[in-house]
């Protein structure tokens, strides 16, 4: 009898130290998946970000490196520069990539470096206790907004649409933002990422995807008004969808990664 | 057939010597006065198929280091002291996850944006660690473009053996002078092993998945991990411990100097000594590990030390230390990007000895 749906390889059987109702659980699995489908898990390297994702190299069961905040993009592009033939998996949170590592994101993709950014965006500092993050929504509550995101008065800013923002960039290549608030948005998004990975074995360029994610703890919520304030203030700010797509080769793509015949 | 011999500027020499020692990815921001080997290796590493790149910021190339770095290839950054300072996030990451790699500083003169002229007032930074935690770099300081290009090369294999960052610390002087020069041997970065700490080729390597950090929340698994990494630092002391003396075994007074500060004592030596005057010269080229007890053996000989440095006094703690009050220990130091001649650095030697 074949096995329809198990547990991921490359994923480790163990419980994670996420909050109940995280979304990067889910987006742990979707990543595992994809690897696992594309027979990559002895070619695959995260570098896993600092934030509450900075224990991904506990539940990844391949290579992993751990760089400083916001510096990720830097560390991998020295990773997927060194090692070609890898899948290089840039995991950041919307604090690493959109406040502390900007100039590290922008000039990683306007370089065109080859590894695969999966931004998860969750509107909020996690792992510090809910502070406000480049991509918190105006009005917003945070320990560092607590009258909520005013770019007025307080001159907050705006929130940050990051692929929109590098989809000027010539070194872009594949844009895309998905959700994992259902099925339907979870399934998607893993379209993405093997979409992304498939683009990043080939060698085309800059790859990520975006990924909106709940974060019920911080934002103070359950976890299922966690996810019905998702779907009514994120996605409507941040459109869902593949951004920019300029792959040469996505309409031929080959079914099957090149690097699984290796 | 005789060794050739190349005129070359100190930067360039350092880039070739870090080529020919196999560096497999460079990664550099702009600053003066080491522009010129950030174009070397622009020019060379990319002829060579190897990575280049200039990156967009101090502190994302000595990250495109820590990422080179993790997959075992040899990997190098240079600036000069502004850039070193950024790079320090860097380098204490490095040496928390036990990573080697060089970095080279061409160092200019301080504080803040200060001056482009050359200069030792980075040498606090250099060997105290000079980011966040206990850590330690190894330090290694040429006096000349020769030097500069054997510390280069050899720094690589020093870096790998002790899973411990190498700093050459030279300053604009050393950057910007030529002088003839005979290169190493080159090495096919293609020929050197793979490492079983690294990441990538898992299978090949038949291990298990490597994590590469710094990170551990564990308060007893961080300390046990920092006693460990000190341990291999106690090692390490034993390992590296150079320096070089000139006329010392007869000396009154023995000038205690480093890179382009022991040359311009060099001759203040040779000054002193056609007029009769013993003294004589100690040049740590570790500057970490220090060579603390060849200065205190030297000390308990009776010797007086006059520490020459172009900073307001940072070496001539060390000396300190490695004196322990056995001897006394002066200080001439020029600063803010002024070199000292020779006629000055003698002039207080004679003041010294009452000549």
């Amino acid at each position: 009898m074949e096995l329809a749906y198990g547990h991921p390889k490359s994923l480790k059987p163990i419980q994670t130290k996420y909050c109940p109702g995280c979304g990067h659980g889910v987006i742990h699995r979707l990543i595992a998946e994809v690897v696992d489908e594309m027979g990559l898990q002895t070619k695959a390297i995260i570098t896993n970000p600092v934030g509450c994702s900075i224990w991904a190299d506990l539940y990844f069961d391949f290579d992993s490196v751990q760089p400083a905040h916001g510096r990720t993009p830097a560390a991998a592009t020295g990773i997927k520069r060194m090692l070609p033939d890898h899948l290089v998996i840039c995991y950041q949170g919307d604090g690493d990539l959109a406040a502390i590592g900007t100039a590290e994101i922008i000039h990683a993709a306007n370089r065109g470096e080859k590894f695969t950014t999966i931004f998860v965006n969750n509107a909020i500092y996690g792992m510090t206790g809910g502070q406000m993050a480049p991509t918190t929504l105006v009005g917003q509550h945070a320990t560092t907004a607590p009258e909520g995101r005013d770019p007025g008065v307080a001159g907050m800013g705006y929130p940050i649409r990051v692929c929109e923002l590098l989809a000027t960039l010539e070194g872009t290549k594949y844009l895309a933002r998905g959700s994992v608030n259902n099925m339907v948005n979870i399934r998607k998004t893993k379209n993405y990422i093997r979409k992304a990975f498939e683009a990043q074995m080939r060698g085309e360029g800059f790859t990520m995807v975006e990924i909106l994610s709940q974060c019920p703890t911080n934002w103070q919520m359950n976890p299922v008004q966690s996810v019905e304030w998702l779907e009514k203030n994120m996605i409507t700010y941040y459109p869902l969808g593949e951004i920019k797509n300029t792959l040469n080769a996505t309409a031929g793509a080959p079914a099957t990664s090149p690097a699984k015949a290796n | 057939m005789a060794e050739e011999i190349r005129l070359m500027k100190g930067n360039e020499a350092i880039g070739e010597a870090a080529v020919r020692a196999g560096c497999r990815a460079y990664f550099g921001y702009p600053i003066t006065p080491q522009n010129e080997l950030t174009a070397y290796m622009a020019k060379h590493m990319l002829a060579k198929g190897r990575t280049f790149i200039q990156a967009e910021s101090e502190v994302a190339a000595i990250n495109m280091v820590y990422g080179a770095a993790s997959t075992g290839a040899r990997a190098m950054t240079s600036s000069s002291s502004p850039g070193v300072s950024l790079k320090q996030e860097g380098i204490s990451y490095l040496c928390g996850a036990d990573l080697p790699a060089v970095i080279v500083n061409v160092a200019r003169s301080g504080p803040g944006l200060g001056g482009i002229s050359p200069s030792q007032g980075d040498y606090f930074q250099a060997t105290r660690g000079g980011g966040h935690g206990d850590y330690y770099t190894i330090v290694l300081a040429p006096k000349g473009v020769q030097d500069a290009a054997d510390l280069t090369y050899e720094a690589f294999s020093i870096s790998e053996k002790w899973r411990v960052p190498v700093l050459i610390l030279a300053d604009g002087l050393i950057g910007q002078m030529m002088e003839g020069v005979v290169l190493p041997e080159p090495i096919d970065p293609a020929t050197l092993p793979r490492k079983p700490w690294a990441v990538g080729h898992a299978v090949e390597m038949g291990r298990p998945y490597n994590h590469v950090t710094s990170m551990n929340l564990v308060p007893d698994e961080l300390e046990a991990a920092n006693h460990a990494r000190y341990a291999r630092y106690e090692r390490i002391k034993k390992d590296i411990n150079r320096y070089e003396e000139i006329d010392v075994e007869d000396a009154d007074v023995v000038f205690v100097a480093y890179g382009t500060s022991a040359r311009v004592s060099h001759g203040a030596l040779q000054m002193a000594r056609a007029k009769g005057m013993k003294v004589g010269l100690f040049r740590p080229i570790s500057l970490w590990p220090f060579p603390y007890a060849r200065l205190h053996e030297l000390a308990e000989k009776g010797k007086r030390f006059l520490c020459v440095e172009m900073s307001m006094g940072q070496m001539i703690e060390d000396v300190r230390l490695a004196v322990n009050g056995k001897a006394p220990v002066y200080f001439y130091g020029r600063c803010g990007g002024n070199i000292p001649s020779q006629e000055e650095v003698f002039a207080e030697v004679a003041r010294l000895m009452g000549k």
